[in-house]
């Protein structure tokens, strides 16, 4: 008998521990109402971004979201291959409908020889 | 920040007092709502209407919930509802004669919901102008809201300036009032009560606890109600628990009016009975 209740209390020791998982993965995806392809479109701007100063891993990128008091945060997690030496920016010369991967490796050049690049951009 | 005034009597929105020749005070006008149905809202209205009308204040209930008219029965006064909500809406009756004089405390008036009509045929104009009407009349104006998110619950907020939401301890319950709290917005500074907590199984971790809900929803917690039979016994009889002065459910609910009212209450809490052996073993074979 005592070992029953033991048990039972044991099981029964994780619905509310259930309960809050699946409040805090619902009310995320309430607060969120954002498709996946749009957290995806968000991800690659938000990178493409940061790549304008520095260099990143693309393949080890996180974005979650989370709770915070009664507000939602985007929380990235973006690791740094390398961090470009100060240069001027370039508006011009990324226009923003050229391929990802073209840019990049575009990029890594300009940080090899950062003095002929800004004096071409200006 | 609350203000007093010359009645004593806290007042949390003193920019909404206005001077007309004399000074007057316009009365708050409260919604009660959930977004979920059957967690008690309507009992959360009666109990918290008599214990400001115990308190001194003058109150009127308004039963928002046209078509499943039910703050009546909790009160006791379905017998003598001549004219409803809709009645006045309609001016096919007066305010007067349409509100509902309480049978036990003084200064506490029900205006029914319409029970052979729908949420639909409500203005919702004319409801905020009857809520703004009743303000210069009461001290609290308290609109008990119908379950849902749709022109009902529309128009139960329609004249009101301030929010108590109820939730239960459960998923479903927390995640209705999350949305309800959006649909919301800051302007009503919602406040939570979070009914029918059952500590014994919190304290198993089989019911979400009192700070699991705040850790979630992160709203000013007005009260906390104990899930306790005697609710069902008062509501049965007709007669709201906060009738009675002793009692560890009517004193959540006297502290809830006072927290209302503006006073510096204690926490709320749910203190958990302590249970004789025999009892835990006995709960627990059977839960």
């Amino acid at each position: 008998m005592i070992e029953f209740l033991r048990r039972f209390f044991a099981g029964t020791q994780l619905s509310a521990n259930a309960a809050k998982e699946r409040l805090r993965l619902v009310l995320m995806t309430d607060h969120l109402a954002l498709g996946p392809e749009i957290v995806e479109a968000m991800k690659r701007d938000l990178v493409d971004v940061i790549s304008r100063h520095v260099e990143v891993d693309r393949e080890r990128i996180e974005v979650t979201f989370e709770q915070q008091d009664r507000s939602l945060a985007l929380l990235a997690n973006v690791p740094i291959l390398s961090v470009h030496r100060p240069e001027p920016r370039e508006p011009a010369k990324s226009p923003p409908q050229r391929p990802r991967r073209k840019r990049r490796s575009r990029r890594k050049s300009t940080a090899a020889v950062p003095a002929t690049e800004p004096a071409a951009a200006t | 920040m609350h203000v007093l005034s010359q009645t004593g009597e806290a007042v949390a929105a003193p920019e909404e007092r206005v001077t007309t020749g004399e000074t007057t005070k316009l009365g708050r006008a409260i919604v009660v709502t959930s977004g979920k149905g059957g967690v008690g809202k309507t009992t959360t209205t009666a109990n918290l209407g008599t214990a400001l009308a115990q308190r001194g204040a003058r109150v009127a209930l308004i039963d928002a919930d046209v078509g499943l008219r039910n703050l009546d029965i909790v009160l006791g006064l379905e017998n003598r509802v001549q004219h409803h909500l809709l009645d006045v809406l309609e001016e096919t009756a007066t305010i007067d004669d349409a509100l509902v004089p309480d049978k036990h405390s003084e200064g506490l008036f029900l205006l029914a919901a319409a029970q052979a009509r729908e949420k639909d045929e409500v203005d919702t104009e004319k409801m905020r102008a009857l809520v703004a009407s009743l303000r210069e009349r009461f001290d609290y104006v308290i609109i008990d809201s119908p379950a849902g998110i749709e022109k009902g619950f529309k128009n139960a907020v329609a004249g009101a300036q301030e929010a108590i939401v109820v939730c239960t301890p459960e998923v479903s319950s927390v995640r209705d009032v999350d949305r309800v709290v959006g649909l919301l917005g800051n302007r009503f500074r919602p406040q939570l009560v979070i009914n029918r907590v059952r500590p014994q199984l919190v304290k198993k971790g089989t019911m979400l606890s009192v700070e699991d809900v705040d850790a979630f929803l992160r709203l000013p917690l007005l009260g906390v109600i104990a899930d306790e039979p005697q609710i069902i016994v008062t509501t049965n009889r007709g007669e709201p628990l906060a009738l009675q002065r002793d009692g560890k459910t009517a004193a959540a609910y006297h502290a809830i009016a006072a927290r209302v009212a503006g006073e510096d209450v204690p926490p709320p809490q749910v203190e958990l009975p302590k249970p004789t052996l025999f009892q835990r073993l006995f709960r627990g074979g059977r839960a």
